[in-house]
């Protein structure tokens, strides 16, 4: 049995006061290997939370998570992590950062040296492995931190928001560039954004969360995904279906948007 | 309050004269090209020939003020009356007669032995005095008690140069301040200039001279290296057991909970007491001798390291933590390659903190008690009125407390350089 299950899962943080937030309600997928999922949804929907629960940051307070056939109960290699920013070890050169995994399992440089390099390339680094992390602008470091996760080699990919501190520009080539190595490598990978665009360019399949309590609202199977890989991701946006989806998520967000105001200023 | 409006108009002079002959501040690169700069910190810089005239400045007035050889003559402030002088006093006998005589008084530097200049008895019941006054002092002067008609006889002091004066009034003649007595003498006070005696302040050949000799011949047993060395030693090995305890304690109660439980309420209760306080019990205990003072350093730099490094761990992203988790990481590893180097910046923050405490409270230390060291010695100076020993102690605790800061800013550029820049 392959790919990630997620059944169930429930979270609920009390908090000192004696109330309680439900961050998560009963909340399902699968995902099979090799798939790219975006999860897409309002602030306060318990994205980041699903994606700290599979990461085995956190245990939920109900259901379980398998990958493989094994239950997930903390943090592991198999699952590797992109975060927004600030995860890099600023102490280590570009190089050091991309080979800690590996490092860490005792490797030796010949055993991961060659892919090190290799990676670098992918990403376009190559000439900057020496360099320390604050020399590099903050596209540069995004790049680093995929090519560390993909240095160790995971089985799924968890990535919390990894381009959105990141200008227009550099987050549409980084946007390719995830689509390359997501083909390239054939990892799962489950991507949390806030950009409606974003989700639908790099989702084969989107799931769109609803808060309070975070909830699955919508699922959307979509071929942008594949279209991207070969193609221009301008090209992409201009296909007559991207549009029609985009509106209608964003209706969606919008009325969630909605609902959640005239809920506070109700209980106020 | 002279010395600081000199000091002030020397500032502004300064400044004008700068100004008009060089111009502003000379700036360069990107602030050069800024329209504001009043403001914006980032735009000001040190103007160094500011700098430069602020130390001569100092120079100076310390100079000028104490007479001394760096300044030319003509720059000095007046100093204190030298030489002879004289002034003219009234008697008045009960019966109403009165005859003046001539006081002839003589200042001389300190240390010099000198006669009393000789003078004429001079006419009538009242007659002339001789007197011999050291710089900057005064003298009280029986002046009755050569005179035939005096005190005892029921004459009285009724003038000093003509002009009237009783018990606790005052005249200024030419080279003196004449005060009376309650009794009736006459107090003659020579004018003091504006010079401070050296007793309060040498001049800088002084302490320079004093210095050279104290590096040679040494002071109370210890030559000048000695005695820093001594402090230097005790703040070195104080410091580097506290930050040995301290900063893996830090570590355990940034890490576990039973430990920051346990030394929560040890180390907040001792980190607001200044390690000064604690000299009574440690000298109690331990006695005056180095393994006291050591002992007083290390609670001194203990507590501070213990923070830096408690704050240098919770102070780490926790998305690094998590990142290292995700690769694969063990404890022993996210500790090793995570959260130590992390916490390198606080650490070397606290560190400079310990540092210039452990500076502070070593030389409070031996100003209490000690044998040697360089508060031993601007102590045991002071109470000898030495205050060229006094203000070179200063001076030298001053650099090394500087030498002490700058190493610790090098040694950070040099191990943390990432600091501040992620």
């Amino acid at each position: 049995m392959t790919g990630l299950a997620i059944k169930n899962i429930s979270m609920r943080f009390d908090l000192p006061n004696g109330s309680a937030v439900q961050a998560l309600e009963d909340v399902s997928m699968d995902i099979k290997q090799g798939e790219i999922l975006t999860v897409l949804g309002p602030s306060g929907c318990g994205k980041t939370t699903l994606l700290n629960i599979v990461a085995g940051f956190l245990a939920p307070t109900d259901g379980v998570i398998t990958l493989n056939g094994h239950e997930v109960r903390g943090p592991d290699a198999e699952r590797g992590m992109v975060f927004q920013r600030g995860a890099l070890f600023e102490w280590m050169s570009v190089r050091a950062n991309v080979s800690f995994g590996p490092r860490m399992k005792g490797h030796r440089e010949k055993q991961y040296g060659e892919n090190v390099d290799h990676l670098l390339d992918v990403v376009g680094l190559q000439d900057f492995k020496d360099k320390a992390i604050y020399e590099l602008s903050g596209g540069m470091q995004q790049r680093v931190a995929l090519a560390r996760c993909l240095a160790n080699d995971p089985d799924v990919i968890l990535m919390d928001e990894p381009l959105g501190a990141l200008d227009a520009l550099t987050r549409e080539k980084m946007q390719s560039l995830v689509l390359k190595l997501w083909k390239e490598t054939g990892k799962t990978i489950i991507l949390i954004t806030h950009s409606v665009e974003e989700a639908l360019l790099l989702g084969e399949r989107l799931i769109v969360m609803a808060p309070r309590p975070g909830r699955i609202h919508k699922e959307y199977n979509l071929p942008f995904a594949d279209m991207g890989v070969d193609a221009d991701l301008r090209e992409v946006k201009k296909h007559p279906d991207f549009h029609t989806v985009r509106e209608e998520i964003l209706g969606m967000i919008w009325d969630m948007e909605e609902e959640i105001m005239g809920r506070t200023e109700a209980t106020k | 309050m002279i010395p600081l409006l000199i000091y002030a108009g020397i500032f502004i002079a300064a400044f004008m004269l700068v100004r008009a002959i060089a111009g502003g501040m000379a700036r360069t690169g990107f602030s050069s090209l800024k329209t504001v700069t009043f403001g914006d910190e980032s735009a000001v810089l040190p103007d160094r020939r500011a700098s430069i005239i602020s130390i001569l400045t100092l120079f100076f007035l310390w100079g000028s003020f104490t007479g001394s050889i760096i300044v030319p003559s003509f720059l000095h402030m007046p100093g204190p009356y030298l030489g002879q002088a004289t002034f003219d006093y009234t008697v008045e006998t009960e019966d109403g007669q009165t005859d003046d005589a001539t006081v002839t008084y003589l200042v001389h530097p300190a240390g010099e032995d000198v006669e009393p200049p000789e003078v004429d008895p001079g006419e009538g019941f009242a007659v002339n005095d001789s007197l011999v006054i050291t710089a900057y002092r005064s003298e009280l002067a029986r002046l009755d008690r050569n005179d035939l008609i005096g005190r005892d006889e029921g004459a009285r002091i009724v003038a000093v140069d003509g002009q009237p004066i009783e018990p606790g009034g005052r005249v200024d003649t030419d080279r003196a301040r004449v005060t009376m007595s309650t009794r009736g003498s006459l107090n003659i006070t020579p004018d003091q200039g504006w010079q401070m005696e050296p007793i309060w302040l040498p001049p800088p050949e002084d302490v320079f001279d004093r210095l050279i000799e104290i590096m040679t011949d040494g002071f109370r047993n210890f030559t000048l290296w000695e005695h820093l060395g001594y402090s230097l030693f005790r703040v070195v090995v104080g410091f580097a057991l506290g930050a040995l305890i301290g900063i893996p304690l830090g570590y355990a109660m940034g890490l576990s909970n039973w430990f920051r439980g346990w030394f929560d309420p040890i180390v907040e209760f001792m980190r607001p007491v200044p390690p000064l306080a604690l000299i009574p019990l440690v000298i109690i205990w331990a006695g005056i001798g180095e393994s006291g003072k050591i002992i007083l350093l290390f609670l001194a730099a203990l507590w501070i390291m213990a923070i830096a490094a408690r704050s240098g761990v919770s102070g780490v992203n926790i998305s690094k933590v998590h990142a290292a988790y995700s690769l694969g990481s063990s404890k022993p590893q996210i500790l090793r390659h995570v959260i130590i180097p992390n916490s390198l910046p606080e650490i070397f923050t606290g560190a400079r903190v310990a540092m210039g405490v452990c500076w502070g409270t070593v030389v409070a230390a031996e100003l209490v008690a000690a044998e040697q060291g360089a508060g031993m010695m601007i102590m045991v100076a002071s109470r000898f009125q030495n205050t060229d020993i006094v203000i070179l102690g200063i001076i030298m605790i001053g650099v090394i407390g500087f030498g002490i800061d700058m190493l610790m800013r090098w040694g950070e550029r040099v191990l943390v350089p990432w600091k501040g820049r992620s």
